[in-house]
Order: structure tokens, then C-alpha cells, then sequence
């Protein structure tokens, strides 16, 4: 009991620690036009994602559960997920988009409010992976909805989910400064 | 105008109606049009009349005396008390009237008007006279009238099989009461000698302790009967959903409070001074039927049978001010005693109008939907905006939360226990705290069950076809329950100079004469308790509300982010279709808590599988599950009763053999014994 | 100098809620072995929030889009209404026992409601789940305020800390007693551990949060913002009541800053006690959560027993 209040004072320091370098040094993949809006920079700051998971076989959706982990702490940036699409700012859509799928995942992207990111992770998301061409899939998500940034990897692991998450919201800022 | 020709006036315009009302049975729009007209003069005369006598503070004491009847006098006895219960009768008949002008419309062609409008104005002279009768046989005989009149308008729908049922039922229970009634009357009339109230007052002492705790026991039982207190209340749920709303909307807010108005004048008027376990008992059945009320109320998914589960509740309220009064009084704390009764009088005043208003709300969405289920319902917040906003207001009212009326009633009912927990000796502090401890949950509970009724009802999306086609209430029934609802919001807000007014109506008693004030309005500070135990205004926090959430509508509307756009989109339903049996239903709302009390309410579940072949087991066709309720007093103390009248009389059938000459032999030893007897 | 000091006291609590919050997460975050987010972040919530666009369901009323505001105004004047850091401000208007406990229900009510508008089927189990727990808490929490009020003789709560503490040592078990009440009825109210997770995704869990599953944009900002408000007025709440230590009773600036400190002292020490129970108790089943609302009844009434028996 005692080493549990201690932890206020003293955590074990084994969160892995994101350099501005790395984030500097990653290239992100971007999939679609992206509309002007001046409140994106408040991504920066706080940002509720909505996890869609679109026919997916959850190996993403496991390194997305990483994420929230005393590792990899995503919170520590303002970034926590949320259940409702209406509470999200970012839809990270994992899977290639099975047929079954397209109209839910549709119907998350009208429920979203504006202004939103959508993010493909992983290679399935992207343009079909190892799934592509199948007759069971769209195709990646760009097929079925507007799509912003994609995510590579198969699937990607959680350090650089976060990379490309923190050089995702940087760049929007930018932009914004020009 | 003086006041014996303004009471007259009243009554003989009821009269007029009613009896007019009979001559045009044969003309549907006449007969509506005779007794709306005479039911809302009279009722307007009756406010009058009852406001006029409360200001000017006398007592219209009436008799005559009819030749060859030496026991009954149609004498009256109008004091504040009995005119402030003429006020409210005559306000809720003014809105039920008005209300009912259009809503009668719907028996056109299908029922008999001309006795509906017999009836109706019988009734509600009936229930005047009752509170203003000063004989005992003269009460009976405007009891009666009050009883048999609500019997035939309760089967007045009578093509439904189950309305006269329950008529049948409700005639039984208030049969029943007036016997036990009649009961105590003749008690009192043995040791006082006279029928007649202000005699038995005046000779009060003359009754001995044992006939006193007798009467007791019968009036609580008679009067309890008419006010529906548990677990005399069975004839209740089943007879205030059987009559036309606006019918129901009086016999639940105004004839059942006749059981209270008589329970105060017997046990606070005529037989003082009462022993300290008669108030402990009032509080004790007070508490009980709140808690199982409310309880019954969630149980149930028609309409009408919910709001009559809520009358039980609040009587319950009621009779807690009742109880208290008559325990304070009974240890010589009248300033406590007269804030109870101050309470449960201004409770009676906001149950009569918020219960009411509920009605008449209902009874608009039955009319319109054909159907009392409220599984059938939802939606109707779009079809029926207005009707929607006077039934969100009812339940605000009866939810007990302010700025509404019936806030402020509980709060001083608080008031009276908080202060007996805090003065009484261990007893009467104990069953004071289980008193407030019930009155808390009560107001939680009913919360919830309006959050039930109010939300399957008006919101998301029609469960059925037929409720698409539901329509607005017509103006003269949204006058009578916007008036209604604006009395509400008006009670409340100005309650503490209302408060501070039925202090003199208590004073009216004789226990009570020449009490300096107990509560003090001012707009310094609101509503003040005399021992500045606790303050609350209700004007304060309406102004309050309405500025700050103006403002706050004000800064986040037009001063963030201005430029905001709302997309009118769907209800988020994770990729699948929502079709209406996906929304909350009655039943389930409520299901948690009959689960957590099902001591009490016993629940019971029972499943039919149909199968596809009757040797696989494996392919159901379909499955019904009914979920029920065990009624325990009907199981417990009614059906057991039934069953032993049964068997006792089948007993003594054998009497009746059929053979003449055993009847002979009967009265020859009947002859023999009387002459016995005599010699 | 009266304006000011009632200034700070209607600001104090929708300033400092969103603050409360991220302190319970941050030290949850701690006791988890992770950094989490830092103390300010519900702020950053909240802006973000009030500056993105709204979408309302098609199925929703005129009820759906006004409850936000009702329910907030209501934590505002409630919250401006209890006694904060001083004993001087007298409130006869909305300071009494009752009013506080119904007028939050109001708020309750109109959340339930919103919750069953839209016609989802987690809108209305929240609030079937939501009035439960409420309408049972209620008794809990009537009788753990009349505890206080029957030992200091008056239900305005604004008159209570004004007392002078020690001369209460005679009902200290009283006090004790009423204070575990308060606690289990005020778990209940904020929607906290055992009663409900605030931080769940799963629908089946929720009962607060899925009656706001359907809000986004500045309505959720607002509700999310009294949810906060309200943890804070039942901190204050059993603060003030059970320990007024350090409250100032006169207007001076000295005693403005110590009472001040000493609220924020213990608002802290609420919010430290409900990380602690977060982050060693799980959320228990729905229907072992009557059993704790009715030992806060029985509890309440053994303490009011107890002032006049001894």
C-alpha cells in the first residue's frame, strides 16, 4: 500500500520519451486533400480519437491498445480515445474496408463532426495490404470515405503510430501558420 | 352578495346542470354545451364565493331543520378550512370543465351526454357538500351522492368490459368505508347525543377512551378507503383509469382529498384532544403508502394506472402533515402542529393541481392514440409540442423540484418532521426519521418514474403505427391545462406569501386559535421558519435561473466561436438500422428497480417457446416472455379475506335447506325464544 | 470588497472543476506507473471542444438542446450558493439543505431525459441505470446533510461552518458516521468508482456517460464542464460541512487568502481520495450498488441517532 501512494512522488521513469528529432524526422503519408481550418492547431493541444475498426484482422487494433499502456502513454499528450464518433476528432480506420463495413464506417464518418482527421493505419486501411483485390474488400478506406493521412506499416508499431500522430498534428498547425 | 345566497347560487347552478343536462339526451352538442356551461359557472362562483370567504375570515353556519326527520338538519358549517377545499374543487372542476368541452366530444354518437352531464354535475355537488355538511346524516347523504355519481361516470365507457369491472370493485371498497363511516358517526352520536358537528365538538369529552380510539379506527379505515391509503387502496388504480380523463383528473385530485378534509375535521376538530399514537399512526400508514405507491407507479406501463399509483403516493405526503399536526397537537406543540397541517394542506392544493394537469395531458394522448399503453407511445414530443410542455411541467411539479409548486409543500413537510425528529422523545423521533427517510426516497423514486413516463411517452422515436398520426390538442383543452400548468409555476414561486396566507386557515381550528405566525415571507429572505431553522425562496431562484442561464446561452451561442454550424444528422446507431424496439420501453426502464425491491413487489418472469417441430427443441418459432407483478395486498390480505367470507357463507347456506318445514320449525323457535325474553 | 469576495465565490467552482479533473487523472496516471496527461489538460479539452462544429440527431427534441444549458446553470447556482471559503456570506435564499439536494436533481431529471430523446438504445438504458442509482441515493444523502444541520440547529448550509468547530466534540462519531454516508452518496452522485467509470468505453459499463453519447460540440463542452462542477460542489460540499477548518470569518485579506488555501487543501485531498479508491477498488456489479446507498441511509440514521443519545 505504501509503494502505491509513493508512485505519486517517484514513478519508475520507463515511459518510452519522444524527441522533437524523431518526430522531425518522420515522413508521413498523406492520402487526400485536406481542408483549411483554423482550429486544427487545437489538435495539438487535446485530441479524441475513434478507433473504426473496418473488417480488420486486429493486429492494429493491438498496437492501438499498446498505445494507451505505461510505456508508450499516449495521454501524456493530450491524445485519449473516445467511444462515440461524435465525441472524436480523428477516425483511425484499421482493416480493407470489407463490403459489410462500408456502410458502418460511412455512417461513423457522417457522425463525426467537423473539423476531423481521418487517418488509414496500416497497410490493409491504406489501399487493400495483403488483402488487396480481394472480393470481399473495397480497398482501403480511401474508397469509402474522404481520407486525410495514412499510417504505414503491417501493422505499425505503437512508437511509430505516435510518431506520425505527433508530425500528423504538427504539420496541421503549420499550415495553418502560412 | 352574502355569503348564504353566494352558497346557494353554487349549489343550485350545479343542480341546474345536472338536472338540465337530462332533458337533452337526445342532442349530442346541447347536452355538452348545457352542463360545460353550468359545470364552469358554478366552479366560477365556487372560486369566488371561497375567496371571498377566506378574506373575510367568518363562518357561514347554516341549518334547517326538516319536519318528521329529527335527526337530519341540512345544515352547513363553512369555515376556512372547508372553504379553502371549496377553492380547490371548484378550480380543478373550472379546468376539468373546460378541459372537458372538447374532450367529450369524442363520446358523441357512441355514449349518452345528457347522463354525463347528470352525473358529472352530481358529482362535483356532491363533493362541495361533503366538505361544507355540518350533520353527520346530511355528510352521508352528500357522500353517497359523491360516491354514486363517480360510480356511473367510472362505467360510464362501459363498452369496455374491464371499466365496469372496476366500477364494480371501487363500488364494493366505498360501500365498505361508508359502513365503517357509519360506524364511527353512531359511536359519536352514543356518548354526545347529537349528530350534529359543532354538538359532538362541544361535548367531545363526553366520549369515553376506548369508544374514542374506536371511532379512530373506523374513521381512519372509512375516510382512508375514499383517500386510497395502503392497503385499502385496491379499488384505485383500477377505477381512475376508467373514467373520462377529465373525470378522472377530479376524483384524483380533488375526491380523494375529501378522505383528508374529513380525517382533519374529525381527528383535529371534533374529537380533540387525541392521544399521541393516533398521529404516529397517520404518519406510519402515511410513510408506508408513499414508498409503496411510487413502487407500484414504476411497475406499471399504462398510462393512466401510473399517474393513479401517484395520487396513492402523494396522499401518502399528505397524511405525513396530517400525522405530524395531530402529534404535535397531542403534546402541546401547536406551532409545530400548525406547520404540519399548513403543510399538508398546501400539499393538498399542489397535488389537486399538478395531479390534474397530468390527467388532462393523458388523457389528450389517449385520445389521440386509442390506446393507455405507454409501449405504444414516443415521439409524441413532435406531433404534440404543447401538451408535451404542460406534461413535462406536471412532472416537474410532482418530481418536487423547484421552482414548481409541489417543491415547496414537501419542503415544508421537511420542515415538520426535521423539527419533530429534533424536539420528539426516542418513539416519535424514530418513526419521525423513517417518516423523512420515506419522504426521500418517495421523491427519488418518483423521479424516476416520470423520467419514465414523460420520456417513453413524448421523446425519440413512435413505437407504433397508430401514434404517427396523433395530432394537437384542441385550444379549449390546452387552455384548461396551460392554466394549469402557469398555477403551478405561480404556486411555487409566490408559495412563501401562500404559505404565510393558509396560516390563518389553520388558525381556524379551535386547537390553533390565537397561534402567533410561525413562518414569515418577506422578500428579504423568502420563506422563513419563526425558529430560523430554514429559509427558501422560490421567486429568488426563478429570477436567478432565468438571468444566469440566459447568460450562459448568451456567451456560448454568440460570443465562442460564433461561426458554429449544426448539422442535423443521425442518431449514432453503430452501422446497424435503429427501428423503434430499440429504444427503451417501459418495462425496462423500470426493471432495475422492481428487481432491487423484489421483496416488496415480488417479479415474476414466464416464458412460452413455440417450436417449429414439437420433437426439436433446437428451432424455436417464437418466443413470449411476460413479465409480472404480484399484487401482495390482493394476495395477502384480499383474496385470503375472500376466500373466508366464502367458506362462512357456504357454511351457513346449510341453512337454507329448501325444506318448508325446517323453515317453520324455525320461527316457531324463534317465537318461543323471543317470548322467553320478554317475560 | 464584498463584490469581489462574492465574485470569486460564483467564478470559484466552473474555474476551477476542469482543474480537479486532471488532477484525479493525473494521479490515476501516476498510480498506473504512467505519466498521463498533464494537470491543465481538461482546459484544452474544453476549448477544443467549444470551438467544433455540432452534429444533433434528427430524432432529437427541443429537450435534447436545451438540457446542456439547464444542467450547467443549475451547477452554477448551486455552486455559487454553498459556503466556499467564507462564513460570512449568508445565503437565505438558495443556501437550504433541501434546495441544494432537489435542485440538483433537476439537473439529474434533464440528463435523463436528454439521454432517452435520441432513441438509442444506450441513451436509455444510461438513463434507466442513472435514476436508479439516484432516486436511491437520495435518502443517503437528505439524511447525511440533516446530520450537520440538526447538531448546528439551522438546514442553511451557508450558516453551518460559521460555528465554532470545537464546541461540537460531543457529536464527533455523529459527525464521523454522517461524513462515510456523505462519501459513499457523494461516489454516487459525481458518477465515480464503485458506481460508475468515467473513463469506460464500453456501453455496457456506462451510466453517465451514455447519456452523452450523443452530444458533441459545445453541448458536450458544457456538460462535460457541470459533470466537473459537480464533483467540486460535493467536495466542497463535505469540506465545508464536516471539517470547516481554516474558513475565514471576517472579511479581512489575511483570513480571504487562509480560507482560500484551505479549500483548495481540501478539494485536493477529495480529489486524492478518489483517485486512491479509483485505482484500487474495481467498479462493482449494478446490483450490489444499492446495497451501498442503503448502508449510507442506515449509516446516517445511526448518526442522528447518536446526537441525541448521548
Amino acid at each position: 500500500m505504501l509503494n502505491l501512494l509513493l508512485k505519486i512522488f517517484k514513478t519508475p521513469n520507463n515511459v518510452i520519451s519522444i524527441s522533437g528529432d524523431d518526430t522531425a524526422k518522420t515522413e508521413i503519408l498523406v492520402l487526400g486533400e485536406q481542408l483549411q481550418d483554423r482550429i486544427k492547431k487545437l489538435f495539438g493541444a487535446s485530441l479524441a480519437i475513434r478507433q473504426v475498426s473496418a473488417g480488420s484482422d486486429n493486429s492494429t487494433e493491438q498496437e492501438l491498445v499498446a498505445l494507451g499502456n505505461a510505456y508508450y502513454d499516449v495521454e501524456r499528450f493530450g491524445i485519449h480515445f473516445v467511444a462515440s464518433p461524435k465525441h472524436a476528432d480523428m477516425l483511425m480506420v484499421t482493416g480493407p474496408i470489407t463490403h459489410n463495413m462500408a456502410e458502418a464506417l460511412r455512417r461513423a464518418y457522417d457522425n463525426t463532426p467537423d473539423p476531423k482527421i481521418i487517418v488509414a493505419v496500416g497497410d490493409d486501411a491504406i489501399d487493400g495490404g495483403i488483402f488487396k483485390n480481394s472480393y470481399a474488400v473495397e480497398g482501403g478506406v480511401g474508397a469509402v470515405i474522404p481520407v486525410h493521412y495514412g499510417i504505414p506499416g503491417n501493422p505499425p508499431s505503437p512508437i511509430t503510430i505516435i510518431k506520425h500522430l505527433l508530425k500528423i498534428l504538427e504539420t496541421e498547425a503549420d499550415k495553418l501558420k502560412k | 352578495m352574502t355569503p348564504e345566497i353566494g352558497f346557494a347560487s353554487l349549489i343550485s347552478l350545479f343542480i341546474v346542470g345536472a338536472i338540465g343536462s337530462l332533458f337533452f339526451r337526445n342532442n349530442d352538442k346541447l347536452a355538452n354545451r348545457w352542463q360545460s356551461f353550468f359545470a364552469i359557472t358554478g366552479s366560477l362562483t365556487g372560486i369566488f364565493f371561497s375567496i371571498s370567504q377566506l378574506i373575510s375570515g367568518k363562518i357561514l353556519a347554516f341549518a334547517f331543520a326538516i319536519p318528521g326527520f329529527p335527526l337530519l338538519s341540512l345544515s352547513l358549517y363553512i369555515d376556512a378550512i372547508s372553504a379553502f377545499f371549496i377553492f380547490i374543487i371548484s378550480l380543478i372542476a373550472l379546468m376539468c370543465s373546460i378541459y372537458g368541452i372538447d374532450y367529450i366530444k369524442h363520446y358523441y354518437g357512441k355514449y349518452d351526454l345528457g347522463a354525463l352531464g347528470f352525473f358529472f354535475n352530481a358529482f362535483i355537488v356532491g363533493i362541495i357538500l361533503v366538505v361544507s355538511a355540518s350533520n353527520a346524516i346530511f355528510f352521508l347523504i352528500a357522500w353517497e351522492t359523491m360516491s354514486f355519481a363517480s360510480y356511473f361516470l367510472v362505467i360510464y365507457d362501459h363498452h369496455d368490459k374491464e371499466n365496469v369491472k372496476a366500477g364494480f370493485l371501487y363500488l364494493i371498497m366505498t360501500q365498505v368505508g361508508t359502513v365503517f363511516i357509519m360506524g364511527a358517526f353512531l359511536l359519536m352520536y352514543k356518548y354526545t347525543g347529537s349528530f350534529d358537528f359543532r354538538t359532538i365538538q362541544a361535548n367531545a369529552g363526553l366520549i369515553p377512551v376506548l369508544a374514542k380510539n374506536l371511532i379512530f379506527v373506523f374513521a381512519l379505515t372509512g375516510f382512508g378507503i375514499k383517500a386510497g391509503i395502503i392497503p385499502l387502496h385496491i379499488w384505485l388504480p383500477a377505477a381512475h383509469p376508467a373514467a373520462p380523463s377529465h373525470v378522472s383528473a377530479i376524483m384524483s385530485g380533488v375526491m380523494i382529498k375529501s378522505g383528508i378534509f374529513m380525517m382533519i375535521r374529525v381527528f383535529l376538530d371534533l374529537i380533540q384532544p387525541a392521544p399521541t399514537w393516533w398521529g404516529l399512526t397517520i404518519i406510519t400508514i402515511g410513510a408506508i403508502s408513499s414508498l409503496l405507491g411510487v413502487l407500484y407507479a414504476l411497475t406499471e406501463h399504462d398510462i393512466k394506472r401510473l399517474l393513479a399509483y401517484h395520487s396513492i403516493e402523494n396522499i401518502g405526503i399528505i397524511l405525513l402533515g396530517v400525522g405530524s399536526a395531530l402529534t404535535f397537537s397531542s403534546l402541546n406543540m401547536p406551532g409545530l402542529a400548525l406547520i404540519s397541517l399548513v403543510a399538508a394542506l398546501f400539499h393538498t392544493l399542489n397535488h389537486a393541481t399538478f395531479k390534474s394537469l397530468l390527467f388532462l395531458s393523458a388523457g389528450s394522448v389517449i385520445n389521440q392514440t386509442h390506446t393507455r399503453n405507454m409501449e405504444e407511445f414516443g415521439g409524441l414530443i413532435k406531433f404534440m409540442p404543447q401538451t408535451a410542455l404542460f406534461f413535462l411541467i406536471g412532472s416537474m411539479a410532482i418530481s418536487a423540484l423547484p421552482p414548481f409548486n409541489g417543491f415547496f409543500s414537501e419542503w415544508l413537510t421537511y420542515q415538520a418532521l426535521f423539527q419533530g425528529i429534533a424536539v420528539l422523545s426516542p418513539i416519535g423521533k424514530g418513526i419521525f426519521m423513517l417518516a423523512a427517510g420515506s419522504l426521500a426516497f418517495t421523491g427519488g423514486l418518483a423521479l424516476a418514474c416520470f423520467v419514465k413516463a414523460f420520456g417513453v411517452t413524448f421523446l425519440a422515436r413512435p413505437r407504433s403505427e397508430e401514434v404517427e398520426h396523433a395530432k394537437e390538442s384542441s385550444f379549449l383543452m390546452r387552455l384548461g391545462m396551460g392554466t394549469l400548468a402557469t398555477l403551478s409555476l405561480l404556486f411555487g414561486i409566490f408559495s412563501g406569501y401562500l404559505i404565510t396566507a393558509m396560516e390563518n386557515i389553520g388558525k381556524s381550528l379551535a386547537v390553533f386559535k390565537n397561534m402567533p405566525a410561525i413562518t414569515e415571507a418577506s422578500t428579504g429572505q423568502g420563506l422563513v421558519l419563526k425558529n430560523n431553522f430554514s429559509s427558501v425562496s422560490g421567486f429568488a431562484f426563478f429570477v436567478l435561473f432565468l438571468i444566469v442561464m440566459a447568460l450562459v446561452y448568451y456567451v456560448t451561442k454568440h460570443l465562442i466561436y460564433k461561426e458554429q454550424k449544426i448539422v442535423t444528422g443521425t442518431t449514432w446507431d453503430c452501422g446497424c438500422d435503429l427501428g423503434p424496439r430499440m429504444e427503451i420501453t417501459a418495462t425496462g426502464f423500470s426493471r432495475s428497480i422492481i428487481l432491487i425491491f423484489k421483496k416488496i413487489l415480488q417479479p415474476s418472469i414466464e416464458h412460452e417457446i413455440e417450436y417449429v417441430t414439437t420433437d426439436n427443441p433446437y428451432t424455436p418459432k417464437s418466443k413470449t416472455v411476460i413479465l409480472g407483478i404480484n399484487d401482495i395486498h390482493y394476495s395477502y390480505i384480499y383474496q385470503p379475506l375472500q376466500a373466508i367470507i366464502k367458506k362462512s357463507s357456504s357454511y351457513v347456506k346449510k341453512i337454507q335447506s329448501g325444506n318448508v318445514n325446517t323453515y317453520i320449525a324455525y320461527i316457531f323457535i324463534a317465537l318461543v325464544v323471543t317470548l322467553f325474553l320478554a317475560l | 470588497m464584498k463584490f469581489f469576495i462574492l465574485l470569486i465565490q460564483i467564478l470559484f467552482v466552473p474555474a476551477i472543476s476542469p482543474l480537479c479533473l486532471g488532477i484525479i487523472k493525473k494521479l490515476k496516471a501516476k498510480f498506473q506507473n504512467r505519466q498521463g496527461a498533464s494537470i491543465f489538460q481538461p482546459y484544452n479539452d474544453l476549448r477544443k471542444l467549444f470551438n467544433k462544429d455540432e452534429i444533433i440527431s434528427k430524432d432529437a427534441s427541443w429537450i435534447f438542446k436545451i438540457a446542456p444549458y439547464i444542467i450547467f446553470t443549475i451547477t452554477l447556482i448551486i455552486g455559487a450558493s454553498i459556503p466556499q471559503f467564507t462564513s460570512f456570506l449568508i445565503n437565505n435564499y438558495t443556501g437550504d439543505l433541501l434546495f441544494t439536494i432537489y435542485a440538483l436533481a433537476i439537473g439529474t431529471f434533464f440528463l435523463a431525459l436528454a439521454g432517452m430523446d435520441i432513441g438509442s438504445a444506450f441513451g436509455g438504458f444510461g438513463s434507466s441505470r442513472e435514476m436508479t442509482v439516484s432516486a436511491l441515493a437520495e435518502g443517503g444523502f437528505v439524511f447525511s446533510l440533516l446530520t450537520v444541520a440538526l447538531i448546528n440547529g439551522t438546514s442553511n448550509l451557508t450558516k453551518i461552518p460559521a460555528a465554532d468547530i470545537l464546541s461540537h466534540k460531543q457529536f464527533l462519531l455523529s459527525l464521523a458516521l454522517a461524513f462515510v454516508g456523505f462519501v459513499l452518496v457523494m461516489l454516487a452522485e459525481t458518477c465515480r468508482f464503485p458506481y460508475d467509470n468515467p473513463a469506460t468505453h464500453l456501453e455496457l459499463t456506462m451510466i453517465h456517460e451514455a447519456m452523452i453519447l450523443e452530444y458533441s460540440g459545445k453541448k458536450l463542452a458544457l456538460l462535460e464542464w457541470a459533470s466537473a462542477n459537480k464533483l467540486v460542489i460535493f467536495a466542497i460540499l463535505g469540506a465545508n460541512l464536516f471539517f470547516p477548518f481554516g474558513i475565514a470569518q471576517t472579511a479581512t485579506l489575511g483570513a480571504l487568502a487562509i480560507g482560500i488555501v484551505a479549500l483548495l487543501l481540501k478539494i485536493l485531498f477529495f480529489c486524492f481520495m478518489i483517485a486512491f479508491i479509483e485505482s484500487t477498488i474495481a467498479k462493482y456489479r449494478f446490483f450490489r450498488l444499492p446495497g451501498f446507498l442503503m448502508l449510507s441511509f442506515i449509516l446516517n440514521i445511526v448518526a442522528i441517532g447518536l446526537i441525541y443519545l448521548i
